[in-house]
C-alpha cells in the first residue's frame, strides 16, 4: 500500500510575526522618520494603559532613547482607573518622560452645551481632545506625536476619523491586533497589558471585542486572506464561518473613507494629489 | 579582467546609499565623501551605485524635476571623483532618472572617468516597470527597449534594474549574449515579516540573485538601495555573488555603506567548467525557439526596433 501524502487545508491561524525583525526594522523606521527625515530626536505618546500605545513606547525608547520620549497620560473622568495604572507601569519600566493631564474640563467644557450627545459622539470628542494636547505639547516639546493605531483597527474603521489616525507617523499601522500582542511579548511589554481585555476605554466596561462582534484572532485570520482578494465563498471553503466573514467584510468595505483624506473636488488638471503628485517625504 | 576569462582580479565596491529625498545636489556631496574612501589605488577599480542612488526611489511626478540627460549626470559623477581627490581613472554604474528630450526612463549609466572625460560606456533603460501595488513606475515613465552586454574593465557586462532580473530569461538571454558579469541597481522595499531573521523579500531577492549566478555562471553584482521613504523601507543588502551561487560580501539592509570584494574572471571560467549550464542551454536553445507553439513574433523586427 502506498502511503499518500495530502497537502494541508489553508490554515486558519492568524498571520505570524517574527517580532525581532519586526522591532528592528520599526526602530529603523522610526529613527528615519524623526532623526533623518525631520530632524526631531523626540517622540509624543499618549499612552492610554493599552497594549498598542505601551508598544509604541517601547519602540520609540529603543529607537531615540528613553530620555527623548514623553509619554501623556490623558484620563476623562470616566476613564478607567486600572488604565492610568496600566500605563504608569510602561512609564516605570522603560523610565520615560510622563505628565499626566485630566481633559475633563475640556471635554466637558463643550458637551455641556450638548447634554444629549450619546457615546458615540463622546467618545469621538475625547479622542480629538487627545490629540489637540498631543499635537500641542509636541509643540512645546519641540517633538512629534507617534500614532499607535494597528492594521486591524484601521482596517475595521475602529478609530476616531482625525484623532487616533492624526499623527504623522505611526510604526503599528501594518500590524494586526494579534501581531501587536506578539510584539509587546519579545519586548517585555507587563503582561498586565498583554492579557487584559482590550478597550478603547471610551465607556465603562468597553471592550474592543464586543464592539466588533468578533475576536481578534478570528478577525486577523480572515482580514489577513480577505487582504490577499479572496472571495468570500473562497474564505469559507477555507474554514471560516460565513457569519464571521461577512462581519469583516462589512466592517471593511463600509470604511475605506476613514483611511484617505478628505475627498476634494477635482476642477483643474492640476489638481492636488490627482494631478500634482509629489511623495510625503519630497 | 577580459571577455574570455584572461585577467586579474578586479575590485569592485558596491556604495550603498541612502539618499535625502530629492535633494540631488546634497546626495553627490555625500557621494564625495564616499568616493573618498575607495580613491586610493587597489581600493575599488569599478563602482557600483544602486537604482535612484541620488535621489531616492518614490519621486511620483518629481521625477519630472530631478531627471537629467545622461551625459549631464555622468560629467556630475565624474566632477565628484575628482573633488574627492582622485586622479587615476574608475568606471561607475549608477541608477538615475533620465530625461532624454523629455522622455523619461528609470536608467543606469556605467561611466569611465579619466582625466577631465566622463564617457558613457553604456546606457541601460530599465525594461520592466513595475507598476502594480505599491508601485507606479509607468505612470510617469517610459519602458527601455534594449538589454545591451558591453565590454568594460570586469569583461563582457550586463546591467538590469531591478524587476530586470526578476524575469528569468532576461539574465539568460544577457548570458547567452556573453555576459560574464551582471550588475544590478535597485530600489526594493522590504516586507514580509512572517519568516526568519531576514525580510522575506530580501530572502527572495538573495535566491533570485545566488540562483541566477549559479545557473549562468557569471558574478551578479548587486547594488541595493536603503534608508526609509514615506514608510518603505528599502532594503539594501547589497551583495557580490560568485559564479558558483555564493555570496562573497553583504551589506546590511538598513545602513548606508560601502561593500568590497575582488571579482576573479578564473572563478567564471572555473565554475562553468564544474556546471556547464550556459553551453548545454545554447546548444539547445534554437530547438526551444523553433517550437511553432511558443507565441514569439517571427520574422518581424518591429518590436526591437524601438
Amino acid at each position: 500500500m502506498l502511503p499518500i501524502v495530502e497537502a494541508p487545508r489553508t490554515a486558519l491561524h492568524p498571520p505570524r510575526i517574527n517580532a525581532p525583525l519586526a522591532a528592528r526594522w520599526l526602530e529603523t523606521f522610526l529613527r528615519d522618520e524623526l532623526l533623518g527625515r525631520r530632524g526631531i530626536a523626540r517622540a509624543v505618546i499618549g499612552l492610554s494603559g493599552g497594549v498598542d500605545s505601551a508598544v509604541t513606547a517601547y519602540l520609540c525608547a529603543r529607537a531615540l532613547g528613553a530620555h527623548n520620549v514623553f509619554a501623556f497620560r490623558l484620563p476623562y473622568r470616566t476613564s478607567s482607573p486600572a488604565s492610568l495604572a496600566d500605563a504608569a507601569l510602561v512609564v516605570e519600566a522603560l523610565g520615560i518622560h510622563e505628565r499626566t493631564l485630566d481633559i475633563t474640563a475640556a471635554v466637558d467644557g463643550y458637551l455641556q452645551n450638548e447634554p444629549d450627545a450619546d457615546a458615540r459622539r463622546r467618545g469621538n470628542v475625547m479622542a480629538r481632545t487627545r490629540m489637540i494636547v498631543l499635537f500641542d505639547q509636541s509643540a512645546k516639546l519641540d517633538a512629534l506625536p507617534i500614532g499607535t493605531g494597528n492594521k486591524t483597527e484601521r482596517l475595521f474603521g475602529y478609530f476616531t476619523w482625525h484623532a487616533d489616525d492624526a499623527p504623522p507617523v505611526n510604526p503599528l499601522g501594518d500590524l494586526f491586533k494579534t501581531q501587536v500582542w506578539e510584539l509587546a511579548r519579545y519586548l517585555g511589554v507587563p503582561p498586565a497589558l498583554i492579557e487584559k481585555a482590550p478597550s478603547a476605554d471610551l465607556e465603562a466596561r468597553q471592550t474592543d471585542e464586543a464592539d466588533l462582534g468578533i475576536t481578534y484572532a478570528r478577525a486577523d485570520a480572515i482580514l489577513a486572506q480577505l487582504l490577499l482578494g479572496y472571495s468570500d465563498d473562497q474564505l469559507v471553503a477555507h474554514g471560516f464561518a460565513a457569519a464571521d466573514v461577512q462581519l469583516v467584510r462589512r466592517r471593511v468595505e463600509g470604511t475605506h473613507w476613514k483611511r484617505h483624506l478628505p475627498t476634494t473636488a477635482m476642477l483643474t488638471n492640476t489638481a492636488i494629489n490627482e494631478f500634482y503628485l509629489r511623495p510625503v517625504d519630497y | 579582467m577580459s571577455g574570455n576569462g584572461i585577467g586579474g582580479p578586479v575590485r569592485v565596491a558596491i556604495v550603498q546609499t541612502k539618499p535625502r529625498k530629492g535633494r540631488y545636489s546634497e546626495n553627490l556631496n555625500d557621494l564625495r565623501d564616499a568616493f573618498a574612501l575607495v580613491m586610493d589605488d587597489g581600493a575599488a577599480d569599478v563602482i557600483v551605485l544602486p537604482e535612484a542612488a541620488l535621489t531616492g526611489y518614490f519621486l511620483e511626478g518629481a521625477v519630472y524635476d530631478l531627471a537629467l540627460p545622461v551625459q549631464h549626470f555622468a560629467d556630475d559623477l565624474a566632477r565628484m571623483w575628482r573633488e574627492a581627490g582622485a586622479t587615476r581613472p574608475v568606471e561607475i554604474a549608477c541608477g538615475f532618472f533620465e530625461n532624454d528630450g523629455g522622455t523619461y526612463y528609470n536608467s543606469a549609466a556605467y561611466v569611465r572617468v579619466e582625466s577631465d572625460r566622463a564617457q558613457v560606456l553604456h546606457l541601460h533603460r530599465k525594461l520592466f516597470l513595475p507598476t502594480y501595488g505599491v508601485f507606479d513606475e509607468e505612470r510617469f515613465l517610459s519602458r527601455g527597449h534594449r538589454m545591451g552586454v558591453f565590454a568594460s574593465s570586469l569583461g563582457a557586462t550586463a546591467m538590469l534594474i531591478c524587476e530586470d532580473i526578476w524575469h528569468a530569461i532576461v539574465p539568460t538571454i544577457a548570458a547567452l549574449k556573453g555576459a560574464r558579469v551582471l550588475l544590478v541597481p535597485s530600489a526594493a522595499p522590504g516586507r514580509g515579516i512572517e519568516g526568519g531573521d531576514e525580510l522575506e523579500s530580501i530572502v527572495r531577492w538573495r535566491e533570485i540573485l545566488e540562483n541566477i549566478a549559479a545557473e549562468h555562471g557569471v558574478y551578479v553584482v548587486y547594488a541595493g538601495l536603503t534608508g526609509f521613504e514615506g514608510g518603505k523601507g528599502m532594503s539594501g543588502t547589497s551583495r557580490i555573488v560568485d559564479p558558483r551561487g555564493n555570496t562573497v560580501v553583504a551589506a546590511p539592509p538598513d545602513e548606508a555603506c560601502i561593500v568590497r570584494a575582488a571579482l576573479d574572471p578564473r572563478e567564471i571560467d572555473l565554475a562553468r567548467a564544474n556546471l556547464p549550464l550556459l553551453g548545454d542551454l545554447r546548444a539547445v536553445l534554437p530547438d526551444l525557439l523553433l517550437d511553432e507553439e511558443l507565441p514569439l513574433p517571427r520574422g518581424r523586427r518591429d518590436a526591437s526596433d524601438r
